[in-house]
């Protein structure tokens, strides 16, 4: 990692998006990483075996993926904020387990470094082939928190995000990142140390009586004790009742389901961010996010000086799907461009949106990117110019 | 404490079969427990998914009942957290040895500060009688309709040869024997593995014809012999035999143990950037 001296004064360095991942994190009190080593992730885990016995924090390289989920899960139960790192191969194998860390509401990041897929694919090139997965990956209907940075310093932002986000949330949260934005390197202004305010996880005030799921009904979040503070609550991996115990009455598995699913839902405007250049007049919109992202902004940007109506919507957030703002395209624009690094995964939930909400008047197009390599501007102009 | 003040009452009766071992086995930790006088409130008890892993729901300390075959990686995450917390894994033959046994092999290879217990039924008993890595050859399983063509585990020599510093064999039939060892195990402060056979009447009994409750005891009383004992015994005499007791105690640094002396030597002083920020996030709310 690069030494980053201190402070009250800018800070400005030259750094890869996996270090600007790792510092945001540590920032956000990042204090037990496990992890198993894949390209192109791996630079992540290096500087937390280096930095975080530094700051008494803990760091251990598990003997796979899902052992790596696993450790976290149960360091975070113990009150840590706890996060591990990989890419498609580790990342399928986690799976199981966000299942269990979105029903047990254990607060954990994930951030996963997408390569070409599927199988061991191409392990050096860049690929967003695994949105459909972060969302859908484990069985069962469970909430899902999935953020995608654009840039280097956005891999901070978002990586602290995310932190904020899981233990608000108590929801495994993603961070997708990508070949590209994860190796990148940028000039980097971090923010100032006093202006970062990490959340604190709530604890719950008393042990006497203490029901460890006890919510309101409609997207609440209990309040969650550390194990070896003397509550001695149960965690289990079957539907439970507000006690923590299993229960197969489906009243209460209804209830326990939709709650979950409310605390994403019911606060979308609060978890979706994007950015965006000249959608007002646009009549024609490029959606992308992440490394693909920036190839659209610079077409767009070419498009507009050869006098074409082109717009930009880069989304921050994957999931909850940032639905409103790809709504309002709809309303003008009269084409979508979906550029992806994928067969169209973004596209499908574009296609959904416009489909219901433009009443015919917009027409969505699958950009799609599927050999290893970024998009080209070029290619993006073409589309937006309509001679692919 | 009476041993019924580690339990939660309240969640009793159990879900076990009438004459099923890992009652026996729950109670000997509890007993275990209780002789060492350990504080309830630092204790952890991990366990994965099976009739065996269910004993956490009932046992009054923090508990986590995990996902098939991960308990042992759930409590190295506590463990290295919390090193100061008793983390105790309760697990099956299947789910140890299986889907878990590449867990298994490093926690020992570690010598993380886990004390494991292995309900060794000799079967999968949650999903009704399949054969497991436990499973001995020729024996009948639901998947094993003409007889078990595999060998299986020699759990023990495993754990030793993957580096366990405190390996023993006790069973359901042997209580006062495995409270015992269990016992060793909690004081040992690496990685230590407590093999339990327990009976499965309901499907491996059954299906084997060896019988009820009653006579899957006397066959686990009939199938051991206690290692002290086969030491002085012709040859003849112990084959065949499952050794029970003490197999192996040779005490190492624990892992978490390094890990906290490596935090002594390289922990800084917050003179950069992440130390700022954690410092102001510290103080700030
Ligand atoms: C990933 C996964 N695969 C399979 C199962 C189904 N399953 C549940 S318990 C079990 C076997 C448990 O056997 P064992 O560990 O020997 O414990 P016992 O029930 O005999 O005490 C299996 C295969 C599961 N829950 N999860």
């Amino acid at each position: 990692m690069p030494e980053i001296k201190n402070t009250s004064r800018k800070i400005v360095k030259l750094m890869q998006g996996n270090e600007a991942c790792t510092i945001g994190a540590l920032a956000a009190g990042l204090d037990f990483y496990a992890g198993y080593p894949i390209t192109p992730s791996t630079e992540i885990a290096e500087i937390c075996a280096e930095e975080l016995p530094k700051v008494g924090g803990r760091f251990i390289q598990m003997e796979d993926e899902i052992g790596s989920i696993a450790a976290i899960i149960g360091a975070s139960l113990t009150g840590r904020k706890t996060m591990t790192a990989t890419s498609g191969p580790g990342f399928s194998l986690m799976q199981e387990l966000i299942g269990y860390a979105a029903l047990c509401e254990i607060p954990i990041v994930i951030v996963n470094v997408m390569r070409v897929g599927p199988s061991t694919g191409m392990p050096t090139s860049t690929a967003q082939g695994d949105v459909m997965q972060a969302r859908w990956g484990t069985h069962g209907d469970h909430p899902i928190i999935a953020l995608a940075p654009g840039n280097v310093r956005e891999c901070f932002d978002l990586t602290l995000r995310a932190f904020d986000l899981a233990e608000k949330y108590r929801v495994p949260v993603i961070v997708l990142t990508d070949e590209v934005i994860g190796h990148m390197r940028e000039k980097v202004e971090l923010p100032e140390p006093r202006s970062i305010h990490p959340l604190k996880r709530k604890a719950p005030s008393s042990r006497a009586g203490y029901k460890p799921y006890a919510a309101d009904p409609e997207g609440g979040v209990p309040l969650m004790a550390p194990f070896g503070e003397g509550y001695r609550w149960h965690v289990t991996g079957l539907y439970h009742d507000e006690s923590g115990f299993p229960t197969q009455k489906p009243a209460v598995a209804d209830t326990l389901i939709r709650r979950l699913q409310k605390k994403v839902d019911l606060n979308v405007d609060d978890i979706c961010e994007y950015a965006s250049e000249s959608l007002d007049d646009c009549e024609v919109a490029v959606v992308s996010f992440g490394s693909s992202a920036m190839s659209a902004l610079s077409a767009v940007r070419r498009a507009r000086t050869e006098g074409i109506k082109a717009g930009f919507l880069r989304l921050k957030t994957l999931w909850p799907f940032p639905e409103k703002v790809v709504a309002s395209l709809g309303s003008h624009a009269k084409r979508v461009i979906v550029a992806e690094m994928n067969l169209g995964q973004v596209a499908l939930e574009v296609e959904r949106i416009i489909g219901t909400t433009s009443g015919g008047r917009s027409k969505v197009e699958r950009l799609g990117k599927v050999n290893g390599e970024l998009f080209h501007p070029e290619e993006v102009f073409n589309a937006i110019r309509g001679n692919t | 404490m009476p041993a019924l003040d580690y339990f939660r009452k309240e969640r009793l009766p159990h879900i076990w079969c009438p004459g099923c071992g890992h009652g026996a086995i729950t109670g000997a930790l509890v007993r275990a427990i209780e002789k060492l006088r350990i504080d309830k409130n630092k204790v952890v008890i991990v366990s994965g998914i099976g009739c065996s892993s269910r004993a956490v729901g009932y046992l009054d300390f923090d508990t986590l009942h995990t996902a098939h075959g991960r308990a042992l990686a759930y409590a190295t995450g506590i463990k290295l957290s919390r090193p100061e917390l008793h983390v105790i894994v309760m697990t099956g033959d299947g789910d140890c040895t299986a889907i878990g046994g590449n867990h298994f092999i490093h926690a020992a290879r570690r010598n993380i500060g886990i004390t494991t217990i292995i309900m060794n039924n000799e079967i999968y008993g949650m999903t009704s009688g399949q054969y497991s890595p436990m499973t001995p050859k020729g024996m009948l399983g639901t998947t094993a309709p003409y007889g078990n063509l595999e060998r299986p585990f020699d759990l023990c020599k495993l754990a030793i040869a993957s580096g366990a510093t405190y390996v023993a064999r006790g069973t359901a039939y042997h209580v006062p024997l495995t409270i015992d060892i269990i016992e060793k195990a909690l004081l040992n402060p690496g990685f230590s593995v407590v093999e339990a056979i327990s009976g499965c009447p309901t499907y491996f009994g059954r299906k084997n014809k060896i019988g009820g409750a009653v006579e899957m005891l006397d066959w686990i009383k009939d199938s051991t012999i206690n290692v002290k004992a086969a030491a002085v015994l012709p040859p003849e005499k112990v084959a065949g035999k499952v050794l029970i007791g003490e197999l192996h105690s040779a005490p190492e640094a624990e892992y978490a143990a390094l890990y906290m002396e490596l935090i002594g030597r390289v922990q800084r002083r917050y003179d950069d950037y992440i130390g700022e920020v954690r410092e102001c996030a510290s103080n700030s709310d």
